[in-house]
């Protein structure tokens, strides 16, 4: 183990052994069945829950002395919460960490995946506050299993059916709904939809943690990642007139940034890496 | 008219205490033909019908029903996946209450539509077109597609209930007290409109009624049933005009006296 | 010969010596000062004054020391004092918008006008016992120290501007349904019992003194799907706030003084309105000193409050009005649990003696059936 830096009286990555085996079966199972919600022991974790603490003991149970970390929160290294969790893993591993997207073997999201393209061999692991794409259906959890089990899904169509019949078009934007490997359906997290596209046939591992409801999913390297939608209504992702006021880049999912009191506004890319790695090249070539 | 059932009950019992439930009830059930099961309150009707549909099981008996695809199934010995396919595909039912029946928080469209959605329709403009072509046929007004049911008459739910159930061409359907709260000017409307759509649509269906007016104008042949048992069957004018039973001609005489 | 237990008076004043006694615990260590209770404990203090709907944070502390740390019980002394004092005025309208901040997030946009700032907060506070807090007489550090605050959040205000409100800037591009001053005079449910449906204000006078864990829990059951209302905290300010009268024999106003607040306003999904236009919904909490937990559950569960206005079924607990407001006030509900424990001698003697006749009936019923 690294010698240097690992917090006194603590377990490597936080977690006790026995408790990382517990998660790494559930993780194996989730893996085996893509977008199966498989139950776990979720653990009390020095953070709220709500606060990552899903995507923490993932990381925890599959970290390893010689990875790399990443963490984001809304695309952006620096927030405050991805700040904190970076620094807690760095505080109990000692394992490197990193801001690049490309050096990264192990990255926890909250809300975003990354602009550029994963790589095989990567793992994503994502936070995820409520995990059943179903819930806002049907509170009852007894009921959704049920669902889940009988692929009794003519509910999600109702959501965006009425979305339509109200608004003209899906209005859901982030934890848009998908169907994973033709079977479960499956809440991708907060993400924006503009992101659901990656999760098709990625060559990474995406794992997502769930700690308050106790769940765990995943989906495999190559997986189908289909968003549910309509032929005549077909899915798409949100697109920007503006492009970001550092970088310019007009293909990235944009944060609105307000400049005054007037509501002024100008947006910039939501993931940094991305920006700052623009920003570097164009300097290059200038 | 097909000479084979549709649905064949054989000694059907689910009892809650004796006297309560339903007991050796056995009866076939021929395509396109409405069945009526009379009764007083407390008499079994509605555990019977719910033990048909499926929803409860029965302390013993056996259920089959043929398929769309000509095939005699044992209902309760299907998978639970199965039973709700057939629910959701090949029946109907329409519960009294229609909150009970109708999805209260989304429009009168996407109830509808959401057998057709269950079983894979994936077009929403044709999904819009069915929806409205149904409230056409139930005498809805199309113009309220998008309104919540939560702002229909009691009357106007019960039809988008109706609708709802029949969007995907059902073969068998169940209705419980259908006309039970409504006012008896709307209640004649819906009767006539639910008689057309039975004979249009060859519709076998069993229906649960207290009401002997509504069993006369809807029912081809009557089940009458007092504490948990058949006590009389037959076609309903005979069964009617010319009681065999004790408890029937009661039943009969208390509706023509009243 | 059996002598019935007669006269508690005795029992009772020796339960208050020990009590007493309990409060103080052992008279080795010094006495808790007010003092310190009000300074070391400004979260307790702030629920206190919340719930007990009294700004005082002397009293609060009083409260506290007094109920040996039952925070129920101190919101409930704190409210029977209320009882006791005259209502000299009505005080303006007090303005957040002035709020001399000390910490204000927005959960919506990375950056805005006045900064994000974090102020004194636990959030990123990991949750490990910082044991070298039990050593006497020391100041720890702050065990966020090691993580350094990204460009756009300080942790300290950086001007004493007035910083404006972010539902306002969404309000002005007509993206967010408008709060509009009604000009009527709002309820006062300390003087005019709340009846239903409730008036906006006596909801909102309701909430805030509201217990803060049964909002917290309600709150919560909206996000898990229980009358869902997609909420984002637009923004959370806290700081102190000027509060003034207009005296009727001066006409016009003066300021009397300052109270530290805390206001969440929560951004909730979007709906068709009325008028015909989709704008975001949004729901608000408030509660005096630092009570960010109360004021994020106060504005979850007003929003959730308004599902008739927006035409939501209402099906969930956190959206029934009656159902909440007549069961949020701790003191009403410690007091009408806690009564249980008075005598019910004389109900519960009438329940026993139904009880055995009916048995007794049924027995020389079946007794009859045997012969």
């Amino acid at each position: 183990m690294n010698p240097q830096t690992i917090r006194e009286g603590y377990n490597f990555a936080y977690l006790d052994e026995q408790t990382k085996r517990m998660i790494r079966r559930a993780l194996l199972k989730a893996v085996a069945i893509p977008g199966y919600q498989v139950p776990f022991g979720g653990r009390e974790m020095p953070m709220p829950y709500g606060w990552g603490t899903g995507g923490m003991q993932v990381t925890a149970a599959v970290i390893g002395e010689n990875d790399c970390l990443k963490v984001i929160d809304q695309g952006a290294d620096d927030t405050t919460n991805a700040v904190s969790i970076r620094a807690f893993f760095r505080d109990l591993t000692g394992v490197r960490t990193t801001e690049k997207t490309e050096e990264a073997t192990l990255i926890q999201t909250r809300h975003r995946i990354p602009e550029k393209p994963l790589q095989a061999g990567q793992v994503l692991v994502y936070q995820v506050p409520i995990p059943e794409p179903l819930r806002f259906i049907e509170p009852s959890e007894v009921e959704t299993r049920k669902m889940h089990a009988l692929e009794d899904y003519g509910v999600m169509h109702i959501k965006l059916y009425e979305d339509i019949a109200q608004f003209g078009h899906i209005a859901t934007a982030y934890a848009y709904p998908v169907l994973v490997n033709g079977r479960y359906v499956m809440d991708p997290s907060p993400i924006p939809k503009f992101d659901n596209p990656k999760m098709d046939n990625s060559p990474a591992l995406q794992l997502f943690g769930a700690g308050r409801e106790k769940r765990i999913y995943a989906i495999p390297p190559y997986t189908d990642v289909k968003s549910l939608d309509f032929e005549d209504h077909p899915f798409e992702v949100q697109r920007w007139e503006q492009c970001c006021a550092i970088c310019g880049s007009d293909e990235s999912f944009l944060d609105e940034v307000i400049m005054d009191d007037q509501g002024a506004h100008e947006f910039i890319c939501s993931d940094t890496d991305y920006c700052r790695e623009r920003m570097a090249n164009l300097e290059v070539t200038a | 008219m097909n000479r084979e059932p549709i649905l064949q009950v054989d000694n059907l019992t689910k009892l809650y205490a004796a006297g309560k439930g339903c007991e050796a009830v056995s009866f076939d059930l021929y395509p396109g033909e409405v069945l009526g099961i009379v009764g007083e309150s407390g008499s079994g009707k509605s555990t019977l019908l719910n033990c048909l549909s499926v929803r409860l099981a029965p302390d013993e008996g056996d259920i089959h029903y043929l398929t769309r695809a000509d095939e005699w199934v044992n209902l309760y010995g299907l998978s639970e996946s199965r039973q709700r396919h057939l629910q959701r595909t090949e029946w109907g039912i329409v519960h009294q209450h229609p909150r009970d029946g109708l999805r209260m928080g989304v429009s009168a469209g996407a109830n509808i539509g959401e057998r057709l959605m269950a079983t894979g329709e994936r077009h929403y403009g044709n999904l819009r077109q069915t929806a409205q072509s149904w409230m056409n046929d139930v005498e809805l007004d199309i113009a309220r597609i998008d309104d919540k049911p939560t702002t229909y008459s009691g009357g106007m739910q019960q039809r988008l209930q109706i609708a709802r159930n029949l969007v995907t061409h059902p073969r068998l359907v169940f209705m419980d007290e259908p006309t039970g709260g409504l006012d008896v000017s709307v209640q004649a409307r819906l009767l006539d409109l639910l008689r057309q759509l039975v004979t249009e649509m060859n519709l076998a269906v069993v229906i649960v009624t207290h009401d002997l007016a509504v069993a006369r104008l809807l029912a081809q042949r009557l089940i009458v049933m007092r504490h948990g048992r058949v006590v009389e069957t037959g076609l309903t004018d005979q069964v009617l005009d010319d009681p065999q039973h004790a408890y029937t001609q009661l039943l009969v005489s208390s509706v023509l006296t009243s | 010969m059996y002598v019935a237990v007669k006269g508690g008076e005795k029992a009772i004043s020796a339960a208050h010596e020990l009590l007493a006694k309990v409060r103080r615990g052992d008279t080795r260590e010094a006495e808790l000062s007010v003092k310190q209770v009000e300074q070391q404990l400004p979260l307790a203090v702030a629920r206190v004054m919340t719930e007990g709907a009294v700004y005082d944070p002397e009293l609060a502390a009083l409260a506290i020391k007094q109920s040996a740390g039952d925070l129920v019980e101190a919101i409930f002394l704190l409210r029977a004092y209320k009882t006791t004092l005259n209502r000299f005025g009505i005080c303006e309208p007090i303005n957040t918008e002035t709020m001399q901040i000390e910490r204000r997030i927005s959960a919506t946009y990375k950056d805005l006008p006045g900064g994000q700032v974090l102020g004194p907060t636990f959030d990123y506070t990991h949750r490990l016992l910082d044991f070298s807090l039990m050593a006497e007489g020391d100041v720890s550090e702050p065990s966020v120290a090691d993580i350094s605050p990204s460009a756009e959040m300080s942790a300290e205000p950086v001007s004493v501007e007035p910083v404006s409100k972010v539902l306002e800037i969404l309000e002005r591009e007509n993206l967010m349904v408008s709060e509009s001053d009604h000009q009527s005079e709002p309820t006062d449910i300390t003087r005019d019992p709340i009846t239903y449906p409730a008036e906006r204000s006596a909801r909102l006078q309701s909430l805030v003194q509201g217990d803060e864990g049964f909002l917290l829990a309600l709150g919560y059951s909206t996000q898990r799907g229980y009358g869902r209302n997609h909420p984002f905290a637009g923004e959370i300010r806290i700081g102190e706030v000027e509060v003034s009268i207009v005296p009727e024999e001066l006409g016009f106003e003066i300021t009397i003084g300052a109270v530290q607040m805390t206001e969440c306003e929560m951004v909730n999904g979007f709906t068709r309105h009325r008028d015909g236009e989709v704008k975001f919904t949004r729901g608000y909490g408030v509660g005096f000193g630092q009570c960010e937990r109360k004021a994020m559950a106060m504005a979850l569960v007003d929003r959730s409050l308004q599902a008739a206005d927006y035409d939501e079924e209402v099906v969930s607990p956190a959206q029934q009005e009656e159902f909440v407001l007549s069961h949020c006030d701790n003191v009403e509900a410690a007091g009408f649990v806690s009564h249980l424990k008075l005598p019910h001698y004389v109900d519960f003697q009438s329940e026993l003696e139904l009880l055995r006749r009916i048995r007794a009936a049924e027995q020389s019923d079946s007794a009859k059936d045997m012969n």
